[in-house]
C-alpha cells in the first residue's frame, strides 16, 4: 500500500470519530444544563469552557467570542470554519483525505462521508440544529456509526483497514480520556459535595457521552461513584469505548500490519502502542488514582501521540522529508 | 407529460430526435412513448434522483473561480441521445481508420519522416508543433503504439453528416462520465431500458487495463501498472481516481514515485514496488522536471530516462500532441490517404490554415463569420466564433492572427445538431456532439456511444463543462424502429 494512502486512511478514520465525539461530549453538557437551576454568567463559563480547553482551542475561542456559553461554545465546536476540531472541520477533513483515497475505500464509504459532509455544509443542517440539537448530534453520531459499519462490511480486511483502525481507537481513546477530563475541571458548585447529588449527576453525564451508563450499570449497581466512573472508562476490558480496550486494539491493528506476533514488537509505535497497552492491563484505578487521574489522563494523551508519531515515522517517513524517501526506502521498514 | 414535445421546434437545425415537427425519427419513438406516459411529478422525481446520486457519488468536476474551487456536478440531461447501429457501424470504421492513420504518422515523424520527405506534410508545420518532441526521434515505443488512448470528437451538420472536429490524442477525459450516466440511467428509468436494446458500455475500464496490461515494455505478464494523476485539485480528478477504481489499480501522485538505477518505483508501507506501466493523465510538460518543465512539481524526477531505457511505458506515449496540433489536423485525411491508400471515411470538418497565405486572405476578412482556433489550445480556450462575437474580439484575433499566423487555423460555423434537453420546465433543442473513447492495444476497441456533451445555454454552440455544457447518456441501439408510415 502506498504511504500516502495509508496515512490518508488513518487521518479520515480519525476525523470522523472526532466529529463523533464532538458531538457526544456537546449533547451531554447540553443536557446537562437543564438539571441546574438559576445559573449565573460565572457558572455557566464554568460549565462549557472546560470543553473549549480540552479541545485546547482556548485562544482561538476567545478570538472569536467574548463569552463562553452554550451557544457560543456549540457553535464554535460544531460549525466554526476556524476551528480545526469542529465537527465541520473534522468531517470536511475527512472527506478531503477520503477524496485521495476513494479508490482504496468502498463507493458505500466515499458516499457515506459525502453525505455527512453535504449534509453539514446545507441549509437543513442548520434547522435540524436549530429545531432541537440532540437530533443534530444524534445523526452526527449515528453517521459515524453508519460509516464504521460500512466500512467494516464492504471493505477488504487488510492493510488499509487496519491503518482506519489504528486512526478510530487513537483517537477514541484520547477523546475518552479528555471527557473524563472535562469531569475533572468541571467545578462543584459551593456547597456541594463530591458524591453528592450534582456530583453524580454530572458522572452519570460522562457515562452517558461514551454511551457507557447501560453497561456500567450493569457492573456496578446501584453506585455511581468517581473511582468507578473512572476505572470503568479507563480499565474495561471489553467495552467497545474504554481507554484499555482501544488501546488493545490499536496495538492489534498495529501489529496485524506489520504481521509480527502480538508478543514481540516489528517497530517503535508497535513497541510503544505494546507497553502502554501492558499498562492498562495491569494498572488498578487505585494505582491511577494516586497518580492523579488528571496527570494520568494528561500521560496517556501524549503516549498516544508519540505513538502517532512513530507510526507515522515507520510507515510515511518519506512525507515530510523528501530527500530520506530513498535511505529509507532501501532499509528494510522493521527494525 | 402528454404533450411534452408539442411545442417543440426543430429549428434549421438537423434535430437527432425529430425528422420534422411533431414527428419523431423510428429509433426515438419508443423513448417518445415513455416520456409522454409520465407525469411531470414523475419526471421531477426522476431527475432529482439523478442529481442526488451524481452528487453522492461525487461525480463531479472543479470550478475555479477567485482561487475557490468549487465543485459541481457535471449537469446530466435525463433525455438520451440515441445513435442508430447503422450510423454507428460508420463511426466505428472512421474511427479505426483515423487512430491507425495517426499511430503510422506518429511513428514515422519520430522516425524516418517519410511523410515530411514525399512533401505530403510541410515539415515546417511539424517541426514547429508546439506538442513535436524532437528529442524522441528514433526512440522506439513497445509495439510501436503511440495513442492508445484516444477521445474524438465529432459533430453532425444541419444535414446530419458526421464530421472529426479533434482528435484529442493526449489525455482525453469524460469517459467517467460516460460509464456513470449509464448507470444512473439504468437507475432512473430501469423500464425504458427494457424496450430497447442498449449496447452496453461498461466493458470500457476492462478493456482498457487490459491494453494497459498488454504494453509493457518487457513484456512482463504480471505489470504493475499505475494512473498517475496531478492531484486531488486537477479538475479531473474524479475521473483519474474513479478509473483507478474500476480497474483495481494504484492511482499514484508524482510524490509517489522514486527513480532509482533508471526503474520507477513506487513508495509503499512496504518500502519501494517496481511500477512497469504508467497511465498518466499529466501532460508531457509536467512529466520530468529534470527534461520538460523545471518547475513542475507533478511529476517525477528522472521519468523520462527510465522511459527511455525502456523500463517504464508511459500511456499515451511523450509527443502525441503534434497529432493534436489544429494545423496537423488539417492534414490528417491526407495521412489517410498516404499511409493506408484509402479515402477518409469521417471528413475533417472543412479547414482554413492562416499560414497559407490564400487563407489568410480570405480569414482575416471574415473573422466575423468563421470559428478561429489557436492550434494548441482545447477545452474551448483559445476560440472565438466569429458571429456570436464582439467587434472588439474580432480585432483581437485579427491582430492575433497576423502576429502569428502558424498558430491559426479557421473553419465555417458548423450549425451543429440538436437534441431534446430538459431546460428548466420545457423541453427545448440544444446543439449536441459526441466523444467515442478509442482503445489501441493489440485490437481496436471503441466503446459503442461515448460521451455526448450538450450545449445548455440557449443558442450556445460550446458543449465544454468548463463553458456551461452538460452531457447525455448516448444510446447504440440494434433496433432501428420501424420505418414511418405516413
Amino acid at each position: 500500500m502506498l504511504s500516502r494512502v495509508a496515512d490518508a486512511l488513518y487521518w479520515m478514520s480519525r476525523y470522523i470519530e472526532r466529529a463523533e465525539n464532538n458531538a457526544r461530549i456537546l449533547d451531554v453538557n447540553l443536557q446537562l444544563m437543564l438539571d441546574f437551576e438559576n445559573q449565573n454568567e460565572e457558572t455557566v463559563r464554568h460549565h462549557w469552557e472546560p470543553i473549549i480547553n480540552s479541545l485546547e482551542e482556548h485562544d482561538l475561542f476567545y478570538s472569536l467570542h467574548s463569552e463562553a456559553n452554550a451557544e457560543t461554545v456549540v457553535d464554535f465546536v460544531s460549525f466554526e470554519k476556524k476551528n480545526p476540531h469542529s465537527i465541520h472541520s473534522s468531517i470536511t477533513r475527512a472527506r478531503e483525505n477520503a477524496r485521495t483515497v476513494r479508490e482504496h475505500a468502498s463507493s458505500e464509504m466515499w458516499e457515506q462521508i459525502n453525505r455527512v459532509y453535504l449534509f453539514l455544509g446545507s441549509e437543513r443542517s442548520r434547522s435540524l440544529f436549530a429545531g432541537s440539537a440532540y437530533e443534530f448530534f444524534k445523526s452526527i453520531v449515528e453517521a459515524s456509526h453508519l460509516f464504521q459499519g460500512i466500512t467494516d462490511s464492504t471493505m477488504t480486511h487488510g492493510e488499509g483497514w487496519e491503518f482506519i483502525q489504528v486512526g478510530k481507537y487513537i483517537e477514541r481513546a484520547d477523546r475518552t480520556s479528555r471527557i473524563l477530563d472535562v469531569k475533572y475541571h468541571l467545578l462543584l458548585p459551593t456547597g456541594e459535595k463530591v458524591g453528592g447529588n450534582v456530583d453524580v449527576v454530572q458522572w452519570l453525564a460522562v457515562l452517558k457521552s461514551c454511551s457507557a451508563l447501560e453497561a456500567y450499570r450493569k457492573l456496578y449497581v446501584g453506585e455511581v461513584a468517581p473511582w468507578s466512573v473512572a476505572e470503568f472508562l479507563i480499565t474495561h476490558d471489553s467495552f467497545p469505548r474504554s481507554i484499555r480496550f482501544c488501546v488493545n486494539r490499536l496495538d492489534l491493528a498495529l501489529h496485524r500490519i506489520s504481521g509480527s506476533a502480538k508478543t514481540h514488537y516489528a517497530c517503535e509505535a508497535e513497541r510503544l502502542s505494546g507497553r502502554l497497552s501492558s499498562d492498562l492491563d495491569y494498572s488498578t484505578i487505585g494505582d491511577i488514582f494516586s497518580f492523579g487521574l488528571h496527570q494520568y489522563l494528561d500521560r496517556i494523551q501524549s503516549r498516544l501521540v508519540v505513538v502517532s508519531d512513530a507510526m507515522h515515522e515507520t510507515y510515511c517517513e518519506w512525507m515530510e522529508e523528501e530527500d530520506e524517501i530513498v535511505s529509507r526506502a532501501t532499509s528494510p521498514v522493521a527494525k | 407529460m402528454e404533450g411534452c414535445f408539442s411545442d417543440y421546434l426543430s429549428g434549421d437545425f438537423y434535430d437527432e430526435m425529430f425528422a420534422a415537427k411533431g414527428m419523431a425519427r423510428p429509433h426515438y419513438r419508443k423513448l417518445m412513448e415513455r416520456f409522454q406516459e409520465m407525469g411531470p411529478e414523475e419526471f421531477e422525481r426522476k431527475r432529482n434522483l439523478a442529481a442526488r446520486s451524481l452528487l453522492n457519488q461525487g461525480v463531479t468536476f472543479t470550478v475555479y473561480n477567485n482561487n475557490e474551487g468549487t465543485e459541481r456536478i457535471f449537469p446530466f440531461d435525463l433525455i438520451p441521445r440515441i445513435i442508430p447501429s447503422s450510423e454507428w457501424e460508420l463511426i466505428e470504421r472512421g474511427l479505426t481508420q483515423r487512430i491507425t492513420a495517426l499511430n503510422l504518422f506518429l511513428h514515422d515523424v519520430y522516425h524516418g519522416q517519410r511523410i515530411l520527405k514525399e512533401k505530403v506534410i510541410p515539415e515546417e508545420v511539424v517541426r514547429s508543433a508546439a506538442h513535436f518532441r524532437p528529442e524522441f526521434m528514433g526512440f522506439d515505443v513497445p509495439k510501436n503504439i503511440y495513442i492508445h488512448i484516444c477521445g474524438t470528437d465529432l459533430i453532425r451538420d444541419d444535414a446530419g453528416a458526421y464530421f472529426v472536429l479533434e482528435d484529442n490524442a493526449r489525455c482525453p477525459s469524460g469517459v467517467s462520465y460516460m460509464l456513470e450516466n449509464r448507470q444512473v440511467m439504468k437507475r432512473v428509468f430501469p423500464n425504458l431500458f427494457g424496450r430497447y436494446s442498449v449496447r452496453p458500455v461498461d466493458a470500457y475500464t476492462e478493456e482498457l487495463v487490459k491494453l494497459l496490461r498488454s504494453v509493457s515494455p518487457d513484456g512482463n505478464t504480471e505489470p504493475n501498472v499505475v494512473l498517475l494523476t496531478p492531484g486531488i485539485y486537477n479538475s479531473a480528478y474524479f475521473e483519474h481516481s474513479f478509473l483507478a477504481r474500476s480497474m483495481g489499480i494504484e492511482i499514484v501522485v508524482g510524490a509517489d514515485l522514486v527513480v532509482q538505477d533508471s526503474k520507477v518505483y513506487m513508495k509503499t508501507t512496504k518500502g519501494l514496488k517496481k511500477v512497469d506501466v504508467i497511465y498518466r493523465r499529466l501532460d508531457d510538460d509536467f512529466l520530468d522536471p529534470l527534461v520538460f518543465r523545471p518547475d513542475s512539481l507533478l511529476g517525477v524526477s528522472g521519468l523520462v530516462d527510465a522511459y527511455r531505457r525502456g523500463n517504464v511505458n508511459l500511456a499515451n506515449a511523450i509527443g502525441t500532441g503534434v497529432a493534436d496540433d489544429k494545423v496537423v489536423y488539417y492534414y490528417v485525411p491526407r495521412m489517410i490517404k498516404f499511409y493506408l491508400d484509402q479515402e477518409p471515411i469521417l471528413p475533417n470538418v472543412p479547414t482554413y490554415l492562416s499560414a497559407h497565405e490564400e487563407d489568410r486572405a480570405y480569414i482575416l476578412e471574415n473573422v466575423d463569420k468563421l470559428v478561429i482556433k489557436a492550434a494548441n489550445e482545447s477545452g474551448g480556450y483559445g476560440m472565438l466564433i466569429g458571429p456570436q462575437a464582439t467587434k472588439e474580439e474580432v480585432e483581437k484575433f485579427r491582430g492575433l492572427i497576423i502576429a502569428n499566423p502558424r498558430n491559426y487555423v479557421a473553419q465555417p460555423v458548423v450549425l451543429l445538431s440538436r437534441a431534446p434537453a430538459f431546460c428548466d420546465s420545457t423541453i427545448e433543442g440544444r446543439h449536441i456532439d459526441l466523444r467515442p473513447y478509442i482503445l489501441y492495444g493489440d485490437k481496436i476497441t471503441i466503446v459503442p456511444g461515448g460521451l455526448t456533451r450538450v450545449a445548455l445555454r440557449k443558442g450556445s454552440l460550446v458543449v465544454n463543462s468548463s463553458q456551461g455544457g452538460g452531457s447525455k447518456d448516448s444510446w447504440v441501439v440494434d433496433d432501428e424502429g420501424e420505418t414511418p408510415g405516413c
